[in-house]
Order: structure tokens, then sequence, then C-alpha cells
């Protein structure tokens, strides 16, 4: 059944357009720093700025304690569910969609104010924030380490484990882990691009993050933020090849993203 | 999923058929169970401190007015007050036009790499793009665009040398809901691929064959057979696409600043300053795009479970 497929390729070639066109004129706009000439000139000036390390650094921190709550609240618990509790799975599994269902900047708003004042104060500490990565990141992280459970027998594992006198720590970590080693690390990396990308959270709660900062300097400067800008994508592109790379031979790696 | 069963791992099994009596009894005895539920409670601690409290505070506080008193009128307010109309007239209307944009393009583009007969090496490369450009919104998506159509814009300037034009002076400007929408496109149409990718692939030959032995042509198998096992996944994923439009905020804000009155623009300002001047007409501002979102979710899931009733 070989049809002349030019609309396909028609169809593909608008899509390449439409995907690189932008890149490709972010690039070109941030090499335009200075007149008449194409420079790094932008980039220099982008890292040179201390702020930008501040506000980096900020994010990078930030990333590294929600991946870390994360793990600690989705593993243990999908465990367990795929372990004692299979009929708790409808329960878990709708709580870890909620995100798609409120809105970060809604559940911004209603952090603020249910944590802005007493009896309980929290909006001083990142605690808000954290806990807003962590949901943003729920439906994911969960998603990810649900499917690495269901390609191992769970089952079988850890009453094997048990029965050769294994205690609880030593089954999550020696029998578990390293079995759903990639599922977490899928999940892990999708969760460090969205948290680096993320505004909503930041800027409202009125932390230091990269993408406040970008929306900060886009205001004040031209050609900088473009060359972050580029950044923040090389980062977003390097994160989904290596979700690609060590899901390379398991099936269903496939990431569908969304709120923004 | 197949599970590796060595062996050791085999006979294991074979153990655990036998004790199955013994092993399965006991979760399910009431003070077992009650201690089972006690596993997952820091997951459900978190989730009532950090989802369900703030909702609820939103829920609640809607139907309050300043002095705390029970009250419709921040409900009543949704509907007659005229930014706050013009803010959900809006957002749905970019959320619409997005998410059926987006799904017609995401859908032919699905189709043009997996059924269309080009180069599977294009099919692969498409999706690792699609998971990255989904993924790429808010703040620096918005740079980029300003940078292709915005004033100085690579396309501007193209399109200004080549007509001798300028936009600016003709009153063009790319700050609006179109202009916005295009902006939305690059993570929306993305999206409708990851999720038609699967459903194409999920389609069987047979079914054409045996629409081809049947003496049907191209269009009794679209028409017949294709379409009504895909349309559930279609209308499913716009939905989800109209939701995913719905919720943003960053892009929005990082590309026109407070132009363009989105809902969720509005709640950002409602945060930052009482611009409403009531705070409870900003938590019914707020509930209301939960109402919407919840039903975006309830059409996806029922059309979820139609869709794979063919395709798993």
């Amino acid at each position: 059944m070989r049809r002349v497929n030019l609309l396909a390729w028609f169809v593909f070639m608008l899509g390449m357009i439409y995907f690189f066109l932008p890149l490709f004129s972010t690039f070109e706009f941030s090499l335009r720093m200075k007149k008449g000439v194409y420079s790094f000139e932008a980039y220099r000036v982008a890292f040179q700025d201390p702020g930008f390390y501040y506000n980096f650094g900020s994010s990078l921190l930030w990333a590294a304690l929600t991946i870390l709550c994360s793990i600690l609240l989705v593993v243990p618990t999908a465990y367990w569910v795929h372990w004692r509790l299979p009929k708790a799975r409808p329960i878990v599994e709708f709580v870890t969609l909620m995100p798609f269902v409120i809105p970060a900047v809604v559940l911004t708003f209603g952090l603020i104010r249910l944590y802005g004042g007493p009896p309980l104060i929290l909006t001083a500490t990142p605690i808000p924030l954290i806990a807003g990565y962590v949901v943003l990141s729920l439906p994911y992280m969960y998603r990810s380490v649900d499917a690495g459970l269901r390609a191992i027998d769970i089952r079988t594992l850890t009453e094997a484990a048990l029965s050769l006198g294994a205690g609880w720590g030593t089954i999550i970590t020696q029998v578990i882990l390293p079995n759903i080693r990639v599922a977490i690390l899928s999940g892990v990396f999708l969760t460090f691009a969205i948290v680096m990308g993320e505004y909503v959270f930041a800027s409202l709660l009125g932390w230091p993050a990269f993408a406040y900062y970008l929306e900060e300097i886009g205001a004040m400067r031209a050609y900088t933020p473009q060359a972050l800008s580029l950044v923040s994508f090389g980062i977003t592109w390097s994160m989904m090849m290596l979700i690609q790379w060590i899901g390379r031979g398991t099936r269903g790696a496939e990431q569908v993203a969304a709120a923004h | 999923m197949e599970s590796k069963s060595g062996v050791g791992v085999k006979t294991l099994q074979d153990t655990r058929q036998a004790e199955k009596g013994a092993l399965e009894v006991r979760p399910s005895r009431a003070g077992s169970d009650w201690i089972a539920w006690l596993g997952l409670l820091p997951f459900f601690l978190f989730a009532v401190m950090f989802l369900f409290l703030p909702s609820l505070s939103i829920f609640v506080r809607s139907f309050q007015d300043r002095g705390g008193n029970f009250t419709f009128e921040n409900i009543i307010a949704l509907f007659t007050v005229k930014d706050i109309i013009n803010a959900y007239r809006m957002s749905l209307t970019i959320s619409l036009i997005t998410a059926v944009g987006g799904g017609i393009f995401g859908f032919l583009l699905a189709y043009a790499v997996i059924m269309g007969g080009l180069p599977r090496v294009l099919r692969s490369f498409l999706l690792t793009f699609s998971g990255v450009a989904s993924n790429f919104a808010g703040v620096p998506l918005a740079f980029a665009f300003v940078a292709t159509m915005g004033n100085a814009g690579l396309v501007t300037r193209l399109i200004e040398q080549i007509f001798n034009i300028n936009t600016r002076e003709m009153g063009f400007s790319i700050y609006n809901i179109y202009g916005l929408s295009i902006v939305y496109m690059y993570f929306q149409f993305p999206l409708m691929v990851l999720i038609m990718a699967p459903a194409l692939d999920g389609l069987r030959r047979e079914w054409r064959e045996a629409c081809e032995n049947l003496g049907g042509t191209e269009i009794h198998y679209w028409r017949y057979i294709a379409l009504p096992i895909l349309l559930p996944t279609i209308l499913g994923a716009m939905i989800l696409l109209f939701g995913n439009a719905f919720g943003a905020y960053a892009t929005a804000y990082a590309f026109s600043g407070s132009f363009i009155n989105l809902v969720t623009i509005l709640i950002g300002a409602q945060i930052q300053g009482d611009v409403l001047y009531n705070p409870g007409l900003g938590n019914a501002l707020a509930l209301g795009m939960i109402v919407i979102m919840s039903l975006t979710m309830v059409g996806y899931v029922s059309l979820q479970r139609r869709a794979s009733r063919w395709l798993r």
C-alpha cells in the first residue's frame, strides 16, 4: 500500500518549522547583542550576573528537595499499595491526578490563604513551595514508579526476602529499589525539568528561582533573556534524552505532561 | 507485563500458591487491614495538608463575605461582574482554540509519521521532540516567541523586509489572544502527538484487511472503522488539551504581562494584591476554575474508558 505520501511530508515539514523556527529565532536573537555583528556577548553577560547563579542555584536546591520528598512520599506508598493494599489503588491514583484538576495558580492561591495566617503559618518557610512542587511531580513520579513496580513480581520478591529473614529496610533498599531504579530515575529527571522551569509557585510565594529571574530580566533587558531561554530549553531537552537513554530496552517510557 | 520467573522464583511461586490461603486471609482481617491503611498515612497526610485543605478553604471562603458570614454573593458576582465574565470568556476561548487547533494538527502530525509512510527515524524523532516541547512551557517559551514574532523578532523582520512594510505602524500586534494561541500551540499539539501515537499504533492491520476483503475503500475504512475507534481518544485528548491551556499562567504572564485578561492572570493579580477588592470573590474565582477543570477531567476519564474498549 504505497501511496504518494506528499501530504504526510507536508504536515511533517510544517510541524518541524513550527518546532524549530522559535528555537532558531531565539538563538539568532541572542546573538545580536553587539550591533551589526553576531556574537556570544549575551551569553557572556548572562553568565556574569551573580543574580543568575543565585537564582539558578536556588532552583537546583528546590529541585533536589522536591525530588527527595517526592521519592520518600511516592515509593513507599506505591510499594505498599502493590504489596498490601491493591484496593487503595484508585484512591491513591485519584490523589496523584489532582494537579490536573487544581491548576498551579489556584493551588498557590489556596496555600497562601490557608498557611499565610494563624493557626499554622508556613508561608515564611519554603514548605509550601516544596509541597507545591511535590504535588506537581506526583502524577509523573507515581506513574513512573507504579509502572516500574508492575513490571516486577513484587509479591514474590518481598515474600522471598521476608522468608530469608530480611527486614523492611533491607527489602526496600536492597530488593525493591534496585529493581525499579530506571522507573524512579525517569520520574526524577522529569521532576527536575519541571522544577527548573517552574514559575508560578516561586513568583507568587516569593522565592528565588530560575524562571522567576528569567521573567525579571526579561522585563528589563533584551538578548540575555533569550540566551537563558535556550539554556532552559537545553535543560528540558537533556532531561528527556536522559529519560530515553536510561529507559532504552524497557517499554512504556513515554511521558505525557500537562499543567503549565 | 511478563514477570521474569527463573527456576528459583518459580519454586517460590509454587510455595506461595500453596500458602495462598494463609497469606491472603490475614490482610483481609479487620485489624490487620487497619494497620495496612496506616502505611498510607504519610501520603494521605500530605494530600490533606497540601491539596484538600487548600481546596476546601477556597470552597468555604467562596461562600463567605468579609465578616465571615455565609453568602451566595461571590458566586453570583462570578456571573455578573464584567471583568470576571470577560476573563472566563477569554480563558475559555483560548483553551477552545488551542485544544481544537492543536488537536487537529497534532492528530495529522501523528498520522503522518505513523501511517503516512514516512521513514521510521522521523517517527522516533518526532516523539522525542514532542516529549520535550510538551514540557517546554512558561517563561522561556514566551521569550522564544517574542524573539520569533515580537517587534524585533526574526519572522517580523523577514516579513517587513520582504513586503517592505512596518507592522507596528500598521497597528499589528501579537500580544492578543491569537498571538497567545500560537504560543500555546507549541506545547499543545506535541501533547496531542504523544497521546495519539499509541492509539494509532493500536489500530490493527487485520481491521483494514478485513475492510478491504469486504470490498471497502479507504473512505469506508475511516468512516466505519478507524474513526469510530479513535474518536473517544481524539475527543478525550482534546479535552485534556483544553484543561492544559485553561490552567496555564506563566506562559501568558511572561508573554504579555497582564494585557491578556485570563482567569489565571486575574487570580495571580488577586494573590499579589487584592485587585478585586473582595477576598471572597478571589476564592470564588479560583473555585470556578476548579469546577471547570473537574468537568474536563470527568469528560476525559469517561472518554478514556470508552477508548480502552478497542485500544489498549
